[in-house]
């Protein structure tokens, strides 16, 4: 452990500290909620690690579907990491044992800062970048762990609670929606999942979904491209 | 519960998600450049998704009375409302889902 590259690193990631303790402690109460108690809440945010992956990991456990629709709503969920990825490629090359941390760890929040952050003077970026996503990992582990203890501590209504995944996917499809050059991706994606919900029904619409959507994509590639580089 | 098929389900989910977030460095590191039709998928697909996975928490809304879909449409637009304003992820879903907890219990309870 270098902990002068931890000491540099917190407080970059006190806004991720904020975050994490509290969206971690509201899924460790909805998973509470679901009958799964603590140790089900540490075991998924130490190897799953995926906020909203995690959210709908609540409702997938709950409902105990199959593993290849598990395998495929998480593919689905997770397919913008792929993103992430492509643009940390150079990051993190030469980053040696620390590398496979770094992809394993590399959620939305964590992605963000890594993007964003500058290096301070006289710290290794390896040892910078490594101490920022374990320092996050940390925080949202924490945050599970507490939502667990206080779902099994208190008796409080929790009837409801599960919106919180819809407003998590709301905020961030508020968010991509205002950074967005065209908003014709996400007019087709919400168009094209109304369509098939009425086609398929509720729980066999998304594979279709996903499918046509891409397809469109693909279709209307020529335009999009246009708009966007325009 | 079952206990071995949920635990199933979070290995499935933990190897899936190791996959997407490794995929690019496994196709991408040595090779440069990744085709254009696949960063071109990157920019324009998670929009999408994201609009779908709304679609998708919002599938049990039931149109045959008030309270099967009045909760969830006051909420969302809530959440809309109170992002657009402070731009604060964590106010706006303790927020919606507070209202929502509300309505669901209290209001239409």
């Amino acid at each position: 452990m270098n902990r002068k590259a931890f000491a540099a690193a917190f407080p970059a990631t006190v806004p991720v500290m904020l975050g994490y303790l509290t969206l971690g402690a509201a899924f460790g109460l909805l998973l509470n909620a679901a009958g799964f108690g603590v140790g089900w809440a540490a075991l998924m945010s130490g190897f799953i690690y995926a906020g909203s992956a995690q959210f709908l990991g609540v409702e997938l456990l709950t409902a105990a579907v199959p593993l290849a629709q598990a395998a495929v709503m998480t593919f689905i969920l997770n397919f913008r990491h792929l993103v992430y990825g492509l643009s940390m490629l150079e990051k993190f090359c030469g980053m040696g044992w620390k590398k496979p941390y770094m992809i394993f760890s590399l959620t939305d929040e964590t992605y963000a800062l890594l993007s964003s952050l500058h290096v301070p003077v006289g710290v290794k970026p390896a040892d910078y970048y490594f101490a920022v996503s374990l320092l996050d990992q940390l925080y949202w582990v924490a945050g599970s762990l507490l939502g667990g203890l206080l779902g099994t501590a208190l008796t409080i209504n929790t009837q409801g609670a599960d919106f919180a995944m819809t407003a998590l996917f709301i905020v961030i499809a508020v968010g991509q929606w205002e950074n967005a050059k065209s908003h014709l991706p996400a007019l087709l994606g919400g168009g094209i999942s109304l369509l098939t919900l009425v086609l398929f029904g509720p729980e066999r619409f998304l594979v279709p979904a996903l499918a046509v959507m891409i397809l469109a994509l693909l279709v209307l590639h020529g335009r999009l491209d246009r708009e966007e580089t325009a | 519960m079952n206990v071995s098929h949920s635990l199933a389900i979070i290995a499935v989910m933990t190897v899936v998600t190791i996959l997407t977030r490794s995929l690019p460095f496994l196709l991408f590191d040595r090779s440069g450049e990744p085709p254009k039709v696949i960063l071109y998928l990157g920019r324009v697909l998670p929009p999408a998704v994201m609009a779908m996975l709304v679609v998708y928490c919002l599938r049990g809304i039931s149109f045959s009375a008030a309270p099967g879909w009045l909760p969830q449409l006051i909420a969302s637009i809530a959440v809309i409302a109170l992002h657009k304003w402070k731009h604060s992820t964590l106010l706006s879903i303790i927020g919606g889902t507070a209202l929502y907890m509300m309505l669901v219990q209290v209001v239409f309870g």
